[in-house]
């Protein structure tokens, strides 16, 4: 169960949320100039990496708003969340560890 | 006198309490303070189960959750748990129990044949076995086996305890309440921050329970309840005995199983919720979870009285019972010197103690000397003899190099084995936390390496196994926990004084080879006795070419028992890293999972069940349906009428009565259910005609218009009727179950992708409640209600929307049709719902208005060809499929256009929407039956028969009472090419013809809806 810090309500648990997938992807202006090549690989293909990823969330059962999160996908840390319309941060660096 | 084996003195049990129980129908009697294997140990009863797959008799090895052969059914009837550990449950007077894996009972087992059959029974025997003929797996060896496997039996009726869970915060949560734990609440406890302590045992202390430890000087159980009382005394720290926490999930969420009547059995007070499920978010975790010892691979070591040294000091000091007569310890390290310490303290006569170490030279070895304890170092059993019971073992000497053992045996005579070959921590939690683990080569273990959360090791978890380690790395971890939290600066309090003997090191021994030649050795070395997995078995694996742990886990069952292995897993990845020659640390463990320990599905439940299991929406008419006899059907959360059936009636003859009042009379539905969402803004009309197929920019106000959605793939995604309400104001409605889902989805759009467009949403589908007056007598029932409401057709146009008083309610008045037919759809807010149904049905009496369900409502669409979103499209169909190029803009742009105009969507061989008119009027298709176009050479039955081509399949079908016959809808490939032709529905044992026709079957001019 993730904490997920929504920028309007602070943090919440993973279920009050909605998963948005990569952010950043933004639908064409003019789909009708795009080839059906070019159509096909903004509607289904997606990044899928090991480490920091750029996600969109929505907080479902709280303020109803969609957000962008930095989510590391190995060790689930999220970095940083930002509005819609803002821009992205930094990439953080590697992982952080916990202690021993 | 609760057991013969009972010691006369000592022991955390009251001699002042015994309690009557039953153990596969026999009394017994134990005390106070036991568990059921203690008490069933103070009567002599080693014997408690049969091995999974050999049925060999198998007693208690434990004392506490990692007990693998003590598996028990505790209760009877509905109050029953399946799969209990003995070592772990409390007893309580008149307590019930039966082992698991034994039939008839442990000590005639029918089973027990099974051993014959071992040959057959090795790793992955059920890969290789029980292979063919395939009906006879189902028939008869699955149930056999099952029967022999004997996992418990789930009750047959309702759970009838209550199960409760809360949530929970703390700045540390501290796992285990043994000396570490209790160190390391201590230590944050007092820096004021909110701890929570939760321990699986009934009482704090851990191992010290057992132990007779001294902490400065005085007996170290005083020092626990000083720690337990300090604890208990202050308002941040919430102490969970009886508390497993049994998983441990992401960013510090884990999950707690606390047993609150469990120890009170049947008879605990009503309202007293039997277990809690606490799920707590931790800011700091320190995990004091202790350590599991291993027990020794040798020859046939799986012989009731073979127990572990640790469990045998348990059943000594804790619960005052002897779990023998004459012991013998066999051990690889100096802590099970302790056990030969404590059983020659308690009187129990002690043959020797069998050292696999040459030349074993600690502290407290001399001491076993000085004592008077033969030590036969450098020696090995090679073998146990006894029938239910241990009574004799036999000892080599073992070369230096632990392959092979030398010279004559020696037999000993005992009935108590008493094992130790080290000691695991118990790293379940912090593995599941997906800190990483290492070997560490001296201590023969794995330990806890780098943590990936927040979250910290102390004490034997974390290999310390010294009381002085553990109290002084508790109290680190508690104050640093503390202070990383936000509380205290860290400094730890003073350790209290405990003496260390000094140990000798461990030599580790993962196989004690038995004489015999070493190709044929190791068939009864039991690594894990649950799974009935033997050194054999995963050097076989091995030989077979899986050289990874997890596949040897899989391929012999090792370590997938209700135990998981906690006492077999590192011996069996520790054989398979000799089988394999590669050092352990390269081979690894298996991974960790939650839960730790069973976890019942009750608790799990908790109140989610029954009506509460997911909340229920009704209409304000909802009262009204129920007292008029409608059967209800779910549509998501809601409650619909589905019909209303008088006396005598069945399901057919309700709906086709509904539908011909709807058809001939006048009707009235309940579709207060319908999705309503107020679109409201300046860009309002410009965001539907992105998110709708067709346009809305010139909709006039109060006009309504049929629209359709798309998802981004160009399939069908929800339909509905919108209304201009204002130049800036829509009504839009959606499918009752899709609700949620288009707001969702209209909020995304409006959210991510078109921020400027300035629309509000807001769902008003609970504001409003809805009746449908349909039919061609429809206006003589409103008119009287509504009289400042003109009705014609001149007056009030199809598609438009009027604002009156009905019934004297302020109302907003809808002209469209579900049905075809006149129809006005009145909508009043939701408090006057039942009000304005009574007044309809009132006012309607004299025409015969008859109440209809969604049944009806839905046999009179599929009559005009009106498509459901899922009945008729299931995210593949676009709208063109469907027919309806009318409603696809070619001019805008909006959402799925792009993938509309994609070649596929316009393939000739997409399945299109087809009417069907079954051969035979009175055979009502299955919906979902597939179609095929051509007659099957022969029925299809369960035989298999070479493939057809399926063309399509029946969406709805219904028995239509104006048409006078059964009608479907179907999606049948290139259908509107086919329109005539005959298609053929396979069905089990005869086969239905039908013909395409048009999807339109009744008023096809749409004439009736005008009255």
């Amino acid at each position: 169960m993730l904490l997920i810090p929504c920028p309007w309500c602070g943090p919440r648990d993973e279920s009050e949320f909605r998963y948005g997938g990569e952010a950043h992807i933004g639908a064409p202006a003019n789909p009708g100039s795009l080839s059906d090549a070019d159509w096909a690989d903004y509607l289904f293909m997606r990044n899928n990496p090991k480490g920091w990823f750029r996600e969109r969330w929505m907080h479902a059962q709280g303020c109803r708003r969609w957000f962008n999160a930095v989510r590391h996908t190995v060790s689930n840390e999220i970095a940083a969340v930002y509005r819609m319309g803002e821009p992205p941060p930094p990439a953080p660096g590697p992982g952080r560890e916990g202690e021993t | 006198m609760s057991g013969a084996f009972r010691l006369a003195a000592g022991g955390r049990i009251d001699r002042a309490a015994p309690l009557r129980f039953r153990f596969d129908g026999r009394p017994y009697e134990g005390l106070k303070g036991d568990t059921l294997a203690s008490a069933l140990l103070a009567n002599g009863m080693h014997l408690v189960g049969r091995s999974l797959k050999y049925h060999r008799p198998r007693g208690i090895v434990a004392a506490g959750a990692d007990e693998p052969n003590a598996i028990v059914q505790v209760g009877e009837g509905a109050w029953t748990q399946p799969n209990a550990r003995a070592t772990e449950v409390e007893l309580y007077d008149g307590l019930v129990a039966r082992n698991v894996t034994a039939w008839p009972g442990v000590g005639f087992d029918l089973g027990a044949a099974a051993s014959l059959l071992s040959p057959l029974l090795v790793a992955g025997f059920y890969y290789k076995t029980f292979m063919a003929p395939g009906r006879w797996w189902r028939r008869l060896y699955e149930p056999a086996l099952r029967r022999m496997a004997g996992l418990g039996r789930a009750p047959a009726a309702p759970d009838p305890d209550v199960y409760d869970k809360r949530h929970a915060h703390a700045d540390v949560l501290v796992v285990g309440a043994g000396p570490a734990g209790l160190a390391a609440a201590l230590a944050a406890a007092r820096t004021g921050a909110r701890v929570m302590l939760a321990d699986e045992q009934a009482e704090f202390g851990g191992a010290l329970l057992s132990e007779g430890d001294e902490i400065d000087g005085r007996p170290a159980l005083e020092w626990v309840g000083r720690a337990a009382a300090e604890l208990a005394s202050l308002p941040e720290v919430v102490p969970l005995p009886r508390a497993t926490v049994f998983g441990y999930y992401d960013h510090n969420y884990l999950a707690i199983a606390e047993r609150r009547a469990d120890h009170l059995g049947p008879g605990a007070p009503p309202g007293l919720a039997r277990r809690r499920l606490w799920r707590v978010r931790a800011r700091r975790v320190v995990l004091a979870t202790g350590a599991h010892e291993r027990p020794l691979v040798f020859a046939d070591n799986d012989r009731p009285g073979v127990m572990l040294a640790s469990a045998v000091r348990a059943y000594l000091n804790r619960y005052a019972v002897a779990p023998g007569r004459r012991a013998v310890v066999f051990t690889n390290n100096d802590d099970a010197y302790r056990t030969a310490f404590d059983l020659a303290d308690a009187g129990i006569e002690l043959a020797a103690v069998v050292d696999a170490r040459s030349h074993p030279a600690g502290e407290r070895v001399g001491e076993a000397r000085r004592r008077g304890i033969e030590v036969l170092a450098g020696s090995a059993l090679t073998g146990t003899r006894g029938r239910r019971r241990v009574a004799a073992v036999e000892v080599r000497r073992l070369d230096p190099g632990g392959s092979a053992v030398e010279g004559p045996a020696r037999t000993l005579a005992c009935d108590l084995v008493a094992v130790s070959g080290g000691w695991s921590p118990a790293v379940h939690l912090f593995s599941q936390s997906q800190g990483t683990l290492r070997f560490d080569e001296a201590r023969a273990c794995f330990v806890p390496d780098r943590a990936a959360q927040a979250v910290r090791p102390a004490g034997a978890a974390n290999g310390t196994f010294t009381l002085a380690g553990c109290l002084a790395e508790g109290l680190a971890a508690g104050a640093a926990a503390a202070r990383l939290a936000g509380f205290g600066d860290g400094t730890a309090p003073p350790a209290p004084l405990v003496r260390t003997a000094r140990d000798g090191p461990i030599r580790p021994l993962w196989f004690v080879p038995s004489g015999r030649p070493a190709a044929r050795d190791g068939g009864r070395h039991f690594v894990d006795l649950q799974a009935d997995v033997t050194a054999a078995d995963i050097r076989l694996a091995a030989r077979e070419g899986l050289d990874s742990v997890e596949h040897v886990k899989r391929y012999t069952a090792a370590g997938m028992g209700t135990d998981q292995g906690k006492t077999a897993n590192v011996n069996a990845l520790a054989l398979l890293s000799q089988a394999v020659g590669r050092p352990i640390a390269g081979t690894g463990t298996t991974t960790f999972r939650p839960p730790y320990t069973p976890v019942g599905f009750g608790l799990l439940a908790g109140r989610d069940r029954g009506e509460l299991f997911d909340p229920v929406r009704v209409t304000p008419m909802h009262a009204w349906h129920v007292a008029h006899g409608a059967v209800f059907e779910d549509v998501g959360q809601w409650k619909r009428p589905l019909y209303y059936p008088r006396a005598g009636e069945d399901m057919a003859a309700a709906v086709a009565r509904e539908c011909r009042a709807a058809r001939g009379g006048v009707a009235a539905l309940d579709a207060t259910t319908l999705g309503k969402i107020d679109i409201r803004g300046p860009d309002a009309a410009a965001f539907l005609d992105r998110v709708y197929t067709n346009a809305w920019a010139r909709l006039g106000l109060g006009q309504c218009r049929y629209g359709m959605m798309c998802g981004q793939d160009g399939m069908v995604l929800d339909d509905g009727v919108t209304t201009r309400l204002a130049p800036d104001r829509f009504l839009m409605t959606t499918t009752t179950g899709n609700a949620a889902r288009v707001l969702d989805w209209l909020e995304e759009w409006l959210q991510t992708e078109w921020p400027g467009l300035r629309v509000y949403c807001t769902s008003v589908t609970e504001q409003w409640a809805t009746v449908a007056i349909v039919g061609p007598r429809a206006r003589e029932v409103l008119g009287p209600l509504a009289p400042g409401l003109a009705l014609d057709n001149e007056g009030f146009p199809f598609m438009t929307l009027r604002e009156a008083e009905v019934a004297g309610i302020p109302a907003r008045v809808f002209r469209i049709s579900f049905t075809g037919e006149l129809s006005f759809e009145v909508n009043v807010p939701a408090w006057h719902g039942l009000a304005l149904w009574e007044a309809v049905m009132r006012a309607g009496e004299p025409f015969g208005i008859t109440p209809y369900g969604t049944e009806a409502m839905h046999v009179l669409r599929a009559e005009k060809g009106f498509i459901i979103v899922g009945q008729e499209t299931d995210g593949t169909v676009t709208p063109l499929d469907l027919g309806m190029d009318w409603i696809v803009s070619r001019t805008k742009d909006f959402i799925g256009k792009r993938s509309l105009l994609r070649p596929d969507a316009s393939r000739p061989d997409r399945k299109q929407l087809v009417g069907l008119l079954p051969e035979d009027p009175g055979e009502v298709l299955p919906e979902g039956a597939q179609l095929v176009a051509a007659r099957p050479a022969r029925a299809i039955g369960l035989k298999a028969g070479r493939p057809i081509p399926m063309i399509g399949h029946v969406t709805s079908s219904y028995s239509s009472a104006a048409l006078g016959r059964s009608f479907a809808l179907a999606l049948v490939k290139g259908g509107r090419g086919r329109i005539g032709a005959t298609v053929y529905a396979p069905l089990v044992g005869r086969t239905l013809a039908a013909r395409i026709v048009e999807p339109v079957f009744y008023d096809r001019e749409g004439k009736r809806r005008n009255g």
